[in-house]
């Protein structure tokens, strides 16, 4: 049966927000694994490690796998002391770099959509090093998913709800935005839970910084796409968390999966869960990536 | 063993001519790449077959001189055979190297043709010692081309740690995203530099009239406007001009070129290897005016001169006539 994942909350929210939020999913959600753990900053998980036990706690009593990312960008030493810790850890890890592939060689493991599979000889090779799962790039047109889901001996997992991760930088846009350096940043992406919008001279949207990482201003949403995915043999489908009623969100995408409702129907419900965001879905058919195909 | 002065000069080929330029020049390395979605400057009118390709090895080893091949896009599922010829084809020309990024194609190289010396791209993004030693047990990597992100003393620490040559970029265009991990060029028009080997491909470039002022577009996406007397700078997405909080800026970087000849002795105090010239997609005369100021500069800092005044025909050279050092310098971040 297909499985329905929450990924990890790429952005900066107040260390009670965040956790008032997976209890939800927790308690509520109709979501099979739940990501967590900081894939944007390293300066930013110490702000809400202290609630990850009680999180990682009311996920496994409502019988959800939890899952703990790395960060998508490692450069000092700090952040390889977190993700050697991270990949010590007895749960299962998803790696979103090369370095923490390098170090869950020979395990159980997660590949995150940081890492770039594009092709069977590379998904291969991590099936090999032990990965269980696989998460496609976004960037990933349906026919290039379809390929990939259906040679993968192991999960396929991709994303299919909420802003699409598009960079990664050593630079803090959010700083440089608000004009403070990103050593002494004060958190000001903290503003921003849904991330500074970046627009157009003309005043049009186009993308939305969330610190180091740039991602998409529409939220992808996949709903159409569902059936095709499961048929081609994704396993896994990814909500990225966002300022959204996630329980809900979940509860439409399920209730799609399942054959229960229909997308058109699934996705007149979801409208009325994310205001004026615009949606995507270019990539999947192949097309730019902010295109909006609702044929 | 060839005669290095001072750093290895690796510098870009988009044709044939302009590796015999590069080679005259004074390049102490050329790289080039295939005529075909196989690299990452797939731009009309650029690149080798396999008869230019083994033309110009023949060339270069003449006079004690490398050609390495760039395969460093990422092969497309159900589609590698162009990848796997590029590699064979590279191998039969006689390069001395390739430069890869995708681990399909690391994997591939090293089992196939286990004596040619493999780089890794700037494309795979090894950006710390885990990651590098992994890339050098696994695919026996010789050389990485570290990602433009770092700044000088990251550099030399990171050098420390790893026991593979590094290679830095040092002249050319920049962007400041995590190369290999940017998809804002696909996400506007489609194509994107890891699967297709192009960024904000000129195709989907036009110019607009507003009034007094001229826009220019990358596909639907107006990326900068301009007072008509304005040079316009070519609209890269990671170089537009964005408004945050009702502020226009130029959140993400200026359309400046990356020039980092006056730290050329701090590179090599890093323990840097090989210096990049970028611009495979740049005219023959520019590649000839870059390679021969590099060379002045490198080969009067190898008789320990000080810096020589080939290095301002550098500063005029770089993009826009506009440049940085970059990540390379502190406080960028």
């Amino acid at each position: 049966m297909s499985k329905l994942t929450l990924g990890p909350l790429f952005f900066q929210w107040k260390p009670e927000q965040r956790r008032d939020m997976y209890f939800r999913i927790a308690d509520e959600a109709p979501i099979d694994s739940v990501y967590l753990g900081e894939v944007v900053c390293s300066k930013r998980e110490p702000l809400y490690y202290d609630y990850l036990p009680e999180i990682i706690d009311r996920l496994n009593a409502a019988g959800k796998q939890v899952v703990l990312s790395t960060l998508a960008l490692i450069t000092s030493d700090r952040e390889l002391n977190a993700i050697a810790e991270r990949c010590g850890e007895a749960m299962i890890v998803e790696a979103n770099d090369v370095a923490s592939i390098s170090l869950l060689k020979g395990r159980p493991h997660i590949t995150g959509p940081f890492i770039n599979v594009f092709n069977e000889a590379t998904l291969d090779f991590l099936v090999r090093q032990g990965a269980v799962r696989i998460n496609l790039p976004v960037e990933l047109s349906g026919k290039a998913i379809a390929t990939l889901a259906r040679h993968n001996p192991v999960e396929t997992e991709i994303l299919v709800f909420g802003r699409q991760p598009l960079s990664v930088s050593m630079r803090c846009y959010h700083s440089r935005a608000y004009g403070v350096h990103k050593d002494s940043c004060q958190f000001v992406c903290e503003t921003d839970p849904d991330g500074l919008a970046a627009s157009q001279l003309t005043g049009a949207p186009l993308l939305r910084v969330n610190g180091t990482q740039t991602m998409s201003h529409g939220y992808a949403v996949l709903l159409r796409e569902l059936a095709a995915l499961q048929a081609a043999g994704v396993t896994h489908f990814r909500l990225s968390p966002q300022v959204a009623d996630m329980v809900q969100v979940a509860e439409i995408y399920r209730s799609v999966l399942d054959g229960d409702l229909d997308a058109e129907s699934g996705e007149a419900l979801l409208r009325n869960l994310t205001g004026e965001t615009p949606y995507v879905n270019g990539y999947v058919r192949g097309r730019e990536g902010m295109a909006w195909a609702d044929a | 063993m060839r005669d290095i002065a001072y750093l290895e000069l690796v510098c870009p080929a988009g044709t044939p001519a302009a590796l015999r330029t590069a080679i005259d020049a004074g390049a102490d390395t050329v790289y080039c790449g295939f005529r075909d979605c196989t690299n990452a400057r797939n731009y009309p009118g650029l690149n080798f077959d396999a008869k230019e390709l083994r033309e110009g090895v023949a060339y270069a080893h003449a006079r004690g001189r490398w050609v390495i091949v760039a395969i460093n896009t990422f092969p497309r599922a159900g589609d590698i055979g162009p990848w796997h010829r590029a590699i064979d084809t590279a191998a039969e020309c006689g390069a001395d190297a390739v430069i890869l990024a995708d681990i399909g194609l690391l994997d591939y190289a090293m089992r196939k043709h286990p004596n040619l010396r493999r780089h890794l791209s700037v494309q795979a993004a090894a950006s710390n010692p885990l990651s590098i030693d992994f890339y050098r047990e696994t695919f026996g990597i010789s050389r990485v081309v570290l990602p433009r992100v770092l700044e000088v003393d990251e550099v030399a620490t990171l050098i420390s740690r790893m026991k593979v040559e590094a290679e830095v970029f040092a002249f050319g265009s920049v962007g400041t995203m995590v190369e290999g991990r940017c998809t804002l060029s696909s996400y506007i028009t489609g194509r994107s530099p890891s699967s297709d080997g192009v960024c904000a491909p000129a195709e989907f470039v036009h110019y607009r009239e507003d009034g007094a002022f001229m826009e220019s577009c990358l596909g639907d996406v107006v990326t900068n406007r301009y007072a008509k007397n304005e040079n316009a700078a070519y609209p890269t997405p990671c170089k537009c001009r964005l408004v945050t909080n009702d502020n226009a800026s130029y959140l993400f970087e200026e359309p400046v070129g990356l020039n980092a000849v006056s730290i050329l002795p701090q590179l090599k105090a890093a323990g840097v290897t090989a210096l990049k010239i970028e611009g495979r997609q740049r005219s023959r005369a520019y590649v000839g005016q870059v390679v021969t100021a590099f060379r002045a500069v490198l080969d009067a800092l190898a008789r320990g001169e000080t810096m020589p005044q080939a290095a301002a025909d550098l500063h005029a050279i770089a993009e826009g006539g506009r440049e940085t050092l970059s990540a390379l310098k502190k406080g960028w971040k």
